[in-house]
């Protein structure tokens, strides 16, 4: 039994030590904002924050998990950051397949927690881990500008 | 991808719903099965258009979001002529029927090719217009007026500019009784109050904040998930698993043994994919177990020696590049590709004694239906299909064979089964794009003017497996290998175009985004470049004299041209390059500036593409297939191929098969060409099309090296130094 | 190297489960397993050690001390079943292939008899007379004791016999002649079993049995003379093996691990991590993955006591300071690699996130300007299994060039670790290939 802080509530959840976040949060909390691309940390698609930090819930493991306080993309609109990015988001029409976004978000947000007026670079060095299919990285990053002037 | 079916005229069909309401939909004549299903018409989406009597507008999707807006467009195109706003509509997707859903360019119920908006252009417009024509009507008889003085708009028909009004809902079941009128007047261009407007898309908001569901999310009541291991050699089969360690796994449920493949079902992924490599399956390697890359490559090389099929013979080329005073020859090859869409292959199923439920994320679901059936010994109409949201498809989703093994699976169990495929097995079990190796050559004259051109393409060919009537000249040709290199923008007075069919051992390929014109088009303009070059004439100045006749293609040429600032100097190492095409019934021209480092490294850094497609639907979503598809065709360009050594996939995953991140990726600029009376084209896959030789050409500009064989980023540059 | 296809199928999985427990499935520590076996198995005398002490060490039966001698690592092929050998092990001279472990008559060990096994181990002349070569490290079993070289055998005898005929070992003249290893055995081998030192504590001379006999430490860590046997007096001083480099190991405190508290050793030496010490990888990762990480802690403990122990020496790379970073400015082209490729996991400072695995301030490795397991892990990845998760990276060689991940590797060591870092796409290229 791990008690696991997500969005705030508290879940004990009975399942391997070693099992990523990614599949307690999509298979036995039923949350599947989150989404799985790769299992191997290179795509981004799975990430969650960890007590603020920006990590991929993939290779997270649930004994790893405890005791830190895990945000979702379902939660990230409670956020200033969060809200502010969703809105960019939708204003500049980022999405696409949309598979990729709830990383990316998640990303984004956690990159504005940091360093809320971002530059290029910053935005290179939080974003480049998650990948984009479809290609939206030019209106990303445009994105990621609004929600910072915002 | 295009080929026309045997032309069938449609025409619209309008009937009454159960329960009162209205549906209008295509129809296609003498499809005795659908008018009797109609006859007693079921409350069920089987038509473009459903309103009830309770005000509600639905839009029934006949081509499937795989991101690329068509569920915004097409509304856009019903909505526009119907006279409701977007936000008063839902939009669900269709189920298989071919009858109802053809795209007329595919032969069949699909999504790909870039040809849904063409597609629906006309006949979506047509559907709307003649369900507000028989609302304005419903409504014109209850007022006893004449139609004329009634005006429709946002859902409510009133009697007047300013008079009182009915609701769509309030008319519906008294229209779905009115005769459908023959010819229903399509809005002018400039009554358009939706179309060419930027319109926000309506599937975006759910896809950030995590709500919408994608094939992946699907939940079902007591359903368990599992994960496939398939013989990583084509043909290949299961030799032996260690049952019991899989079993032993806390979680895991059940294991399926396939001739072929192997199965670990548990209470989650995470046991599943545990039990699966517990199970450490081995293999049989079978009849393909010494494929790899240089034996297949060394069979097409051999293939192109022959003629294959000839598609296009005008003038005496052999003789004109003979007689010509410079002439040139190259080789250009691409290699196979997998899809690697955002989201892994996923199949939802439930198979009972007298049925099947199928969630999955399709490109075309009567074959989705019909793999289920055919693997279950159900019966087609036994198996609902529930088309998912698809994170991405690239033409991997046209094919079904995820949804066969899922089928020969799911028969074994009792319950909903969710199968996903680790990315590992997405990649390695993929139907690969082509391998494509093309032998070109081309002479000039004295003043630099093409004189002759030859171009045979040696590869396989997709569409002898894919769909057979597609095929061309009786079967001797498949067009989409040629396509994007028998029509170019330019006139060649003397032309060659072959195609030889030489398919690899071991592999099966597929469509991948782009198709026909995002091998040709590589090809055509990295040679074309090449022998601007060799004539010493600006690549752009090359280009405008070739098109010279055509002036959509000039047009867009010269807007990117300008655009991008072409002829203004760059520093030393950096470089524009330019690509000109007619693919999917669309012109576009692309700039793209690079620099090239004293190691041969390629930095990206902006691109103009200007885009003339006809008329514009959705601008927003049009420029966003652009910089999308651009950036996608970079990728491939730049880091994408997949080999083979001992049968099996060396790649796995997103560290060997790369994808351009947010620090690669140019800024992407798109200008559109206003067209609105030109044939509309498609726009999906035109960026695609054109990176490559965009990139190759930029390249060349910024180090002096002619890069002929994509992947560009394996070192090619950097073997040699800049030249 | 190994190739691999998937992370998955790096090492068959089946390893782990035929060890009785997937590690991480069944959540019952490894102490209290051990304990069990204390109680309900037979418990074999400690080797010529005091019985006073014999509860901490209680765990040596077959499969424990199996583990312990890491038979597993040689002896399986990657994919295969346990023991059944064919592991190639490339030699300066020529390849040789492990040999199948497992009771086979014909292909395996079936036919030895206790008196031959003992002399396989201790002295390197197996069944009907035959010498081994010295990549089986006899002349470090050879300090085993008779009771735990057959309890190995009567452990290995109990699993089911798998016929696998390994392939012919491809070794060139003179090496092919088994006989020479006579002349080789009569330097190198010095035949004799482990004697504990009375001066010291049980805790030490159990310590220096599992370093020195079962564990086999020396194999990888002591440079070896020109006839490859080991350099008496440099012990456990660090060597290059198979292109990666073992470290010195020594109680140097700047070279060696003496500036590393007793903590952080007994951490690293069970879960490959330790705080500002970076993940183990390579081989030392198999050591983990394959033994160490069963050993119980007492077991642990008495390693790093006999570790503290070890006369120092200087040589290698020293070690680095978690704190230390640098000032240059750093390559452009290493940076943009490091954030496509590597950032991802480790951070663009290289802190790591989400694991302490990922983590690689203080690493050795990092700290090393020849970089050369850095080359070896970006050109072949590394896997490290703990007993609660499978730790892994992949090799990133087949989509990065040469020039890409040599500016990552010099990004990385100059950037933690303030050194200067010469790693040329010439490097890369030969660790490719090795
Ligand atoms: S799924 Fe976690 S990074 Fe790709
Ligand atoms: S929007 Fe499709 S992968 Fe990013």
């Amino acid at each position: 039994m791990f008690e696991l802080n997500v969005n705030g509530q508290s879940h004990q959840v009975d399942v391997p030590a070693d099992m990523p976040v990614l599949w307690v949060l999509r298979d036995v909390l039923g949350m599947t904002g989150t989404k799985f691309g790769c299992g191997i940390a290179q795509c981004g698609a799975c990430t969650v924050h960890a007590d603020g930090d920006a990590v991929r819930s993939c290779l997270l493991t649930v004994a790893d998990a405890v005791g830190r306080q895990i945000t979702t993309i379902e939660a990230i609109g409670g956020t200033p950051e969060g809200a502010r990015v969703q809105k960019a988001w939708l204003d500049l029409e980022v999405v696409q397949c949309g598979y990729c976004q709830s990383g990316q978000i998640m990303s984004a947000a956690a990159l504005l927690k940091r360093a809320p007026k971002p530059t290029d670079t910053d935005i290179d060095d939080a974003m480049s881990g998650n990948i984009c299919r479809c290609g939206t990285y030019v209106r990303i990053r445009q994105a990621i500008h609004a929600a910072a002037e915002a | 991808m295009t080929y026309m079916a045997p032309t069938r005229r449609n025409f619209l069909k309008v009937g009454a719903a159960l329960g009162g309401g209205l549906i209008v939909g295509l129809r296609m004549p003498g499809n005795a099965r659908a008018e009797a299903a109609e006859a007693n018409a079921p409350f069920a989406p089987n038509a473009f258009i459903r309103i009830t009597p309770d005000g509600k507008i639905t839009f029934i999707m006949s081509h499937t979001e795989v991101g690329q807006g068509i569920y915004t467009s097409a509304s856009m195109l019903l909505a526009e002529e119907l006279e409701v706003g977007l936000d008063q509509i839902e939009v669900e997707p269709a189920p298989p029927n071919v009858a109802l859903y053809i795209d007329p360019n595919l032969g069949e119920q699909a999504t790909g090719g870039s040809t849904s908006t063409i597609a629906g252009w006309g006949p979506l417009r047509i559907a709307g217009a003649t369900a507000r024509t028989m609302l304005v009507q419903a409504a014109a008889q209850k007022w006893r007026v004449d139609p004329a003085t009634c005006v429709a708009a946002r859902g409510v028909v009133r009697r007047g500019a300013n008079g009182g009004g009915l609701t769509y809902g309030q008319l519906a079941t008294a229209a779905a009784a009115l005769p459908v009128p023959k010819d229903v007047a399509l809005k002018p261009p400039s009554a358009f109050t939706l179309i060419g407007t930027p319109q926000k898309r309506l599937d975006t908001p759910g896809k950030v904040n995590g709500s919408l569901q994608f094939g992946m999310d699907v939940q079902i009541p007591g359903m368990k998930i599992g994960t496939v291991a398939a013989c990583p050699v084509r043909g290949g089969t299961l030799r032996q698993i260690d049952e019991e360690a899989a079993r032993a796994v806390p979680g895991v449920i059940d294991v399926v043994k396939l001739d072929d493949a192997v199965a670990v079902i548990g209470d989650h992924y995470w046991a599943a994919i545990t039990g699966l490599r517990a199970a450490a399956a081995q293999w049989h390697d079978g009849p393909h177990g010494g494929v790899s890359t240089a034996g297949i490559i060394d069979a097409l090389k051999q293939a192109s020696d022959s003629d294959g099929f000839t598609a296009l013979k005008r003038g005496d080329p052999h003789a004109a590049i003979a007689g010509a005073a410079k002439s040139l020859e190259a080789v250009y090859e691409l290699p196979f590709l997998s899809h690697a869409p955002m989201e892994p292959i996923n199949t939802t199923l439930h198979v009972r004694p007298d049925g099947a439920d199928l969630w999955v994320g399709t490109q075309v679901p009567p074959r989705a239906q019909a793999a289920v059936a055919k693997n279950t010994g159900l019966k087609p109409e036994q198996v609902t299909v529930h088309n998912q949201y698809m994170g991405g498809a690239f033409g991997r989703r046209l094919d079904v064979d995820s949804i066969e093994q899922a089928a020969r699976i799911a028969k074994n169990l009792s319950y909903p089964v969710k199968l996903i495929w680790s990315r590992e097995e997405d990649i390695t079990q993929d139907l690969l794009r082509p391998y494509y190796y093309d032998r070109v050559a081309a002479g000039l004259d004295a003043d630099g003017k093409i004189v002759g051109w030859t171009h045979r393409t040696t590869c396989s060919w997709v569409m002898a497996r894919w769909a057979p009537p597609g095929m061309k000249e009786g079967g001797k040709l498949d067009p989409d290998t040629v396509e994007g290199a028998m029509e170019t923008p330019y006139d060649f007075p003397a032309q060659l175009n072959q195609t030889v069919r030489s398919e690899p051992d071991g592999v099966i390929t597929a469509w991948w985004r782009g198709v026909g014109p995002t091998h040709n088009i590589f090809v055509v303009e990295g040679f074309v470049d090449e022998l601007a070059a060799e004539a010493g004439i600006d690549p752009v100045d090359f280009r405008r004299r070739l098109a010279a006749r055509n002036p959509r293609a000039l047009g867009v040429l010269n807007l990117a041209a300008e655009k991008s600032g072409w002829g203004r100097k760059l520093p030393k190492g950096t470089g524009r390059g330019v690509s000109l095409q007619f693919a999917f019934n669309s012109y576009v021209a692309t700039v793209l500036e690079v620099s090239v480092s004293d190691r041969g490294e390629v930095a990206l850094h902006q691109a103009h593409v200007a885009a003339d497609v006809g008329p514009v639907v959705n601008p927003d979503t049009l420029r966003a297939q652009l910089q999308g598809g651009l950036i996608f065709g970079l990728s491939m360009a730049m880091f994408n191929e997949i080999t083979h050594a001992n049968g099996r996939v060396l790649q796995s995953n997103f560290h060997d098969y790369r994808v351009l991140r947010m620090n690669e990726a140019p800024d992407v600029t798109v200008h559109i060409v206003d067209n609105p009376t030109a044939p509309i084209g498609g726009v999906g896959e035109a960026g695609t099309a054109s990176a490559s030789a965009a990139l190759a050409n930029a390249i060349f500009a910024a180090s002096g090296r002619r890069l002929r064989r994509i992947p560009f980023a394996t070192g090619q540059l950097a073997e040699t130094g800049r030249s | 190297m190994k190739k691999k296809q998937f992370f998955f199928d790096r090492k068959n999985p089946k390893t782990f489960a035929r060890f009785g427990s997937l590690p991480g499935y069944r959540r019952v520590s490894q102490e209290t397993k051990v304990f069990c076996f204390f109680f309900s198995k037979k418990k074999y005398v400690l080797p010529l050690l005091l019985l006073s002490s014999s509860l901490a060490y209680a765990a040596d039966n077959g499969e424990y001390l199996t583990r312990a001698a890491d038979c597993a690592a040689c002896h399986t092929k990657p994919g295969n079943v346990p023991f059944t050998g064919g592991r190639a092990i490339k030699l300066p001279v020529g390849t040789i292939y492990s040999p199948n472990i497992t009771p086979d008559k014909d292909t395996g060990v079936g036919n030895y008899t206790d008196d031959e096994w003992v002399s396989a181990l201790q002295r390197g002349v197996g069944h009907n007379g035959k010498y081994l070569y010295p990549a089986m490290p006899y002349n470090s079993y050879t300090l085993m004791s008779r009771q735990d070289a057959l309890a190995i055998k009567s452990y290995l005898f109990s699993l089911k016999p798998v016929h696998n005929q390994v392939p012919a070992n491809s070794l060139s003249f003179p090496f092919n002649q088994r006989w020479s290893l006579w002349f080789w055995n009569q330097v190198n081998n010095p035949a004799h079993r482990f004697e504990p030192d009375t001066q010291k504590s049980a805790d030490w001379n159990r310590g220096a049995y599992l370093v020195q006999a079962l564990g086999h430490c020396g194999q990888c860590h002591t440079p070896r003379n020109w006839m490859q046997g080991l350099k008496q007096g440099d012990q456990l001083a660090g060597a290059k093996q198979q292109g990666w480099l073992a470290y010195n190991i020594t109680s140097d405190k700047t070279h060696g691990i003496g500036g590393w508290s007793d903590a952080d050793l007994r951490q690293y030496l069970s879960t490959g991590t330790a705080p500002n010490h970076g993940p183990a990888s390579g081989p030392m990762a198999e050591a983990i993955t394959d033994s160490l990480r069963y050993l119980t802690a007492a077991d642990i403990a008495a390693i790093v006591t006999y570790l503290r122990d070890v006369p120092p020496q200087t040589s290698g790379p020293p070690a680095l300071l978690a704190s230390a970073k640098t000032a240059t400015t750093p390559d452009p082209l290493g940076v943009h690699v490091f954030n496509d490729a590597c950032a991802g996991c480790h951070l663009p400072d290289g802190q790591g996130r989400q694991s302490a695995w990922a983590s690689l301030a203080g690493d050795h490795s990092v700290g090393d300007p020849a970089g050369t397991n850095m080359l070896q892990i970006l050109a072949h990845g590394s896997e490290l299994r703990t007993n609660d998760r499978l730790v892994f990276m992949h090799e990133f060689t087949r989509s990065y060039t040469n020039e890409e991940l040599a500016a990552a590797a010099n990004y990385l060591t100059t950037t933690l670790s303030g050194r200067d870092s010469q790693v040329t796409a010439a490097d890369i290229a030969a660790a490719r290939t090795e």
